[in-house]
């Protein structure tokens, strides 16, 4: 139980003691001010317009929910959402599986452990568009990896996923992955060094393999990290904007459109900010929908803690 | 941070050679294919043309060309004027540096606040201002579009810096606050006792012991805001645009040959900045990243 | 005009009671220890006196001035806390000198008093390091330092030894004491250490659960502690309280000890205080320190001195004396014998009692009555 040292009063005049004790509050304002007006209002704004039928300009009448109807009709939207669900599901697995994978290797003692650890990290570096450009090149099919591996003498290799309407999506896994693997690394890394030694110690006196032991005992322990690479890399799929802007375009034709790619063509180059709108609100209607269980349950966790 | 711990060692025979093989195969093997873009990216961008549509892209040049970087620089086409990207390059560092001051001046004074002057509701207006972190910015697109309209700056490096700002103080609140909950109160305490007020604590005892986590938070938000692409694109046009919104644009509007080699040159330009951050501050770079990942 | 009056003070959280009434005045020159078990409420206590906590009730007087309002560097006070707090980025100069700039100090005369300070504590040599430089004992003079040169009415110290091995807690206190000696300043000093607390005081106030349970000097409170449970709390190792039955047969009183149905012991009483008439045929409680128990026997047996006969349960040699864990009537008490007893373990042995220590205590209330 700690003392509020912020509710030591000051002396001299009424008006000066007035002000050393709301100087926190004041100072804090500007900050709070902002939050109610960019990120409160400004969702209740777009909220509000995607229930008008506004167009290229804001249209002030209400149209219940005509525009989340005609969003959920559209075939750009509904190649989004399935792309949305392709990519979410893949780039979360293999960021995960990639990302222990890295991390448990990397716990074994290496002596470059330094450097390697530098290199699976500096893609997180990269704007999301260079990441996109350099790899939108090694796809390229005719003048990237396909020419590479058909110089190694494998004629018959094709590797035009980038234009294939039906693969252009793993593309844009392939790049997510490679861009955020290292961070989930990073996390699993710390954790795996958390862990308390003796339980693994315990373990080896008692016969386990060092396979299992991981399998049995330290990967368990590792629930939290799993969580939170969870939440953060759903968190980063659903945003997923420039990698797709710089990699494909949403192309070819739209066959990489995500919602927020088709929140953007819709808003600023279609003219349809009612439907814009109503794809942004979907949008943070899901990741509202990850993160509040989540919080709930850390927050649950935490006061069971504190008990 | 735990010591390393002896992976059970124990008695080990033959077997642990062979794993040490593998394990090393394995992250060499990885690091081959996360070098490999940046490798590609440097390679083609001193290649000529020709070469470039001759060879594979792993190939070394045969003659090195410096050409396509100073295309790139100052004369490849960004939309319809032809001057480079200089410009843009500019652009996103007068933009980056205003914005990564002030909101990380601003996350000071409130980490401050939330942590050592605590007052009733301060939990719950942290929960608010931290709510900003999660949110996808497409909700905020239009209406901000509006507003820096109707204010006069849509389309300007002042305008991107206040919008840099107020999405980056959920961020930079966020770090401090979680570092300065665990500063002593009794330095407070002892501050006050010396009859030091709101300010001179801040100022003569708070800011000097604070070099870790400004470096930490500079470099996050210097990384997150020159990055950025979506607020660049929506938010300026023409001749005020950022760096990313440029790169996007050379690599992607095409009249005529592709120069591909001028696209990397560019790329690599974009993103040379932050790569050298990551090198010299690497450390508190994944302080930073490691901070943004604990909730609450 | 006392230095530091405490009236009736309260502190409130909410619906709890941290502090229930306080009343203390402490004098100039007296080093009063506020000393308790944890959430007893003396650091509170302290803060409040600090002006670092707002009081809920009650008023606090410095040097005859009604306090509750000022800002802690209005009230003259200057505080050591338990982690030193120094300023990890200025040197121990700058430190010592810090609360002196705040107050628009003219620089010359800042130095001649750092200057001052330092020599009295003898760390001049330590000016221009950094805390980080320092060793802990150090460092607590620094802390001492910038409390000192202030030249303030009342010195609060938080706990200040906690931080430190045991041996540097000894010498650091005598250091304390003498430093108190030589100025005469007045301090309020708090702790949870029950030898600090005898070592250092001029009086001391026992607390518990935010209720003041005595005030004191340091003998009264070792001698005649006002319930059981200073009487538990203060002295190691604590008081024996022997519950038991008193009572008067022809030949005299003598308080029966029978407890688990062992077959009971007596301590025979040449006279009972008069406040213990009342309790004559009821149950009491007896306090005794280990040291009014020995096995030191000349002139025992009669009047003051009654002899008992007990079992030795446990010996454990201190050094200077053994202690030992005897059962009488089925209670152990602890005794101390002379270092060369060679009683043992299961032996059953004499010792004499020492009545002129001899506390009585209500079995209900706790409270003493003689």
């Amino acid at each position: 139980m700690e003392s509020s040292i912020s509710s030591a009063p000051a002396a001299w005049s009424a008006a000066s003691r007035w002000l050393q004790r709301s100087l926190p509050k004041l100072v804090l304002s500007p900050t709070l001010i902002a939050s109610l007006i960019f990120v409160y209002g400004f969702i209740l704004w777009t909220t509000y317009l995607s229930f008008t039928p506004s167009k290229g300009y804001p249209i002030h009448e209400l149209v219940g929910f005509l525009q989340y109807v005609r969003v959920w009709n559209h075939p750009r939207w509904q190649v989004a959402i399935h792309n949305l669900a392709v990519f979410g599901i893949l780039y979360v697995v293999l960021c995960m599986v990639l990302g222990l994978l890295l991390a448990i290797l990397l716990d074994q003692r290496i002596r470059q452990e330094g450097a390697l650890r530098a290199i699976y990290l500096y893609p997180l570096a990269l704007s999301f568009i260079v990441t996109g450009t350099a790899w939108k090149w090694m796809l390229n099919p005719g003048l990237g990896i396909e020419k590479l591996v058909q110089g190694w003498g494998f004629q018959n290799f094709k590797f035009d996923w980038i234009v294939s309407e039906e693969m252009a999506i793993y593309c844009v896994v392939m790049a997510g992955v490679w861009q955020a693997t290292g961070f989930v690394m990073a996390m699993f890394l710390a954790g795996l060094r958390g862990i308390d030694q003796d339980l693994v110690k315990a373990a080896s006196l008692d016969g386990a393999s060092l396979p299992r032991i991981y399998w049995r005992i330290i990967i368990p322990q590792l629930r939290p990290v799993f969580m939170g690479a969870l939440i953060i890399l759903g968190h980063l799929a659903i945003k997923s904007y420039e990698l797709v802007v710089a990699l494909t375009g949403g192309g070819p034709g739209y066959a990489t459109e995500l919602p927020s790619t088709f929140m953007y063509t819709h808003t600023f180059t279609r003219n349809q900010l009612g439907m814009g709108a109503a794809s942004a609100v979907m949008m943070l209607l899901t990741i509202v929908a990850i993160m509040v269980p989540y919080l709930y349950s850390e927050m649950r966790g935490a006061r069971k803690r504190s008990h | 941070m735990a010591q390393k711990w002896d992976s059970p060692q124990m008695v080990r025979g033959t077997s642990a050679h062979w794993s040490r093989f593998i394990i090393y195969g394995l992250l060499l093997f990885f690091a081959a294919i996360y070098m490999l873009p940046l490798v590609v990216m440097l390679l083609t961008s001193v290649k000529p043309l020709p070469e470039i549509y001759s060879g594979s892209i792993i190939a070394l040049p045969h003659e090195w060309t410096l050409k396509p970087w100073i295309d790139a620089w100052g004369e490849t086409c960004v939309g319809l004027s032809c001057h480079g990207i200089k410009g843009y390059f500019w652009n996103s560092t007068k933009m980056t540096v205003a914005a990564v001051i002030i909101s990380t001046a601003i996350g000071m004074l409130n980490g401050y606040v939330l942590t050592k002057w605590r007052f009733k509701g301060a939990d719950l207006l942290f929960g608010l201002i931290l709510f900003g972190c999660f949110i996808p910015f497409q909700i905020v697109l239009i209406p901000m579009a509006t507003l820096l309209g109707k204010l006069g700056i849509a389309s300007s490096t002042p305008g991107l810096v206040l919008v840099h700002v107020i999405y980056g103080l959920a961020f930079t609140t966020l770090y401090f606050r979680n570092y300065y909950v665990a500063f002593p109160d009794e330095l407070i305490r002892a501050a006050m006792i010396d009859g030091a007020k709101f300010f001179s604590i801040f100022f003569r005892i708070l800011v000097p012991n604070s070099a870790p986590i400004v470096v930490v938070t500079v470099i996050w938000q210097f990384t997150n805001i020159w990055n950025d692409f979506l607020f660049g694109a929506s938010f300026s046009t023409g001749e005020s645009a950022p760096m990313t919104v440029a790169l996007n644009n050379v690599v992607n509007t095409s009249t005529g040959e592709r120069e591909y080699n001028v696209h990397m040159a560019a790329a690599v330009i974009a993103a040379l900045p932050t790569l050298l951050v990551y090198i010299v501050g690497g450390r508190y770079f994944v302080r930073g990243l490691m901070t943004g990942s604990v909730k609450g | 005009m006392a230095s530091l009056e405490l009236v009736n003070i309260r502190k409130r959280y909410g619906e709890l009671d941290i502090l229930q009434g306080i009343d203390i005045s402490v004098d100039a020159g007296e080093l009063l220890v506020l000393v308790g078990p944890s959430g007893c409420g003396k650091s509170t206590l302290l803060n409040m006196i600090a002006g670092l906590d707002t009081v809920s009730a009650g008023e606090i007087r410095i040097g005859g001035r009604r306090v509750n309002d000022l800002h802690p560097s209005e009230r003259d006070i200057a505080m050591v806390f338990q982690s030193y707090a120094l300023y990890p980025n200025m040197s121990v100069k700058e430190n010592i000198a810090f609360g002196m700039e705040m107050r628009k100090v003219p620089k010359p005369e800042r130095e001649q008093a750092v200057k001052e300070v330092s020599r009295t504590l003898q760390i001049d040599h330590l000016l221009d390091r950094r805390p980080a430089q320092l060793s802990g004992g150090q460092r607590q003079r620094v802390a001492m330092g910038r409390a000192l040169v202030r030249k303030p009415r009342i010195f609060l110290f938080d706990e200040p030894l906690s931080n430190l091995d045991a041996q540097l807690r000894v010498d650091m206190r005598t250091e304390i004491k003498k430093l108190h000696q030589r100025l005469g300043a007045t301090i309020v000093y708090v702790t949870h250490d029950q030898i600090e607390a005898m070592t250092l005081a001029t009086r001391i106030a026992v607390m518990r659960a935010g209720e003041l349970q005595q005030l004191g000097s340091p003998a009264e409170i070792y001698n005649r502690p006002a319930n059981t449970f200073v009487a538990g709390f203060m002295g190691s190792p604590r008081m024996n309280l022997i519950p038991g039955t008193l009572k008067n047969e022809g030949s005299g009183s003598y308080l029966e000890v029978a407890a688990d149905g062992a077959g009971p012991a007596r301590i025979l009483l040449p006279h009972v205080p008069d406040a213990t008439r009342g309790y004559l045929g009821r149950e009491i409680t007896a306090g005794l320190r280990p040291e009014a128990i020995s096995d030191k026997l000349d002139g025992g047996g009669s009047g003051n001195r009654p002899v008992i006969e007990a079992t030795v349960e446990v010996t454990e040699p201190t050094g200077p004396d053994i202690l030992a864990v005897l059962l009488l009537g089925g209670r152990e008490i602890t005794a101390r014998l002379r270092p060369d007893s060679t009683l043992k373990a299961g032996e059953r042995g004499r010792f004499a009692i020492d009545l002129s220590k001899l506390v009585w205590f209500d079995p209900s209330t706790g409270a003493r009555v003689a």
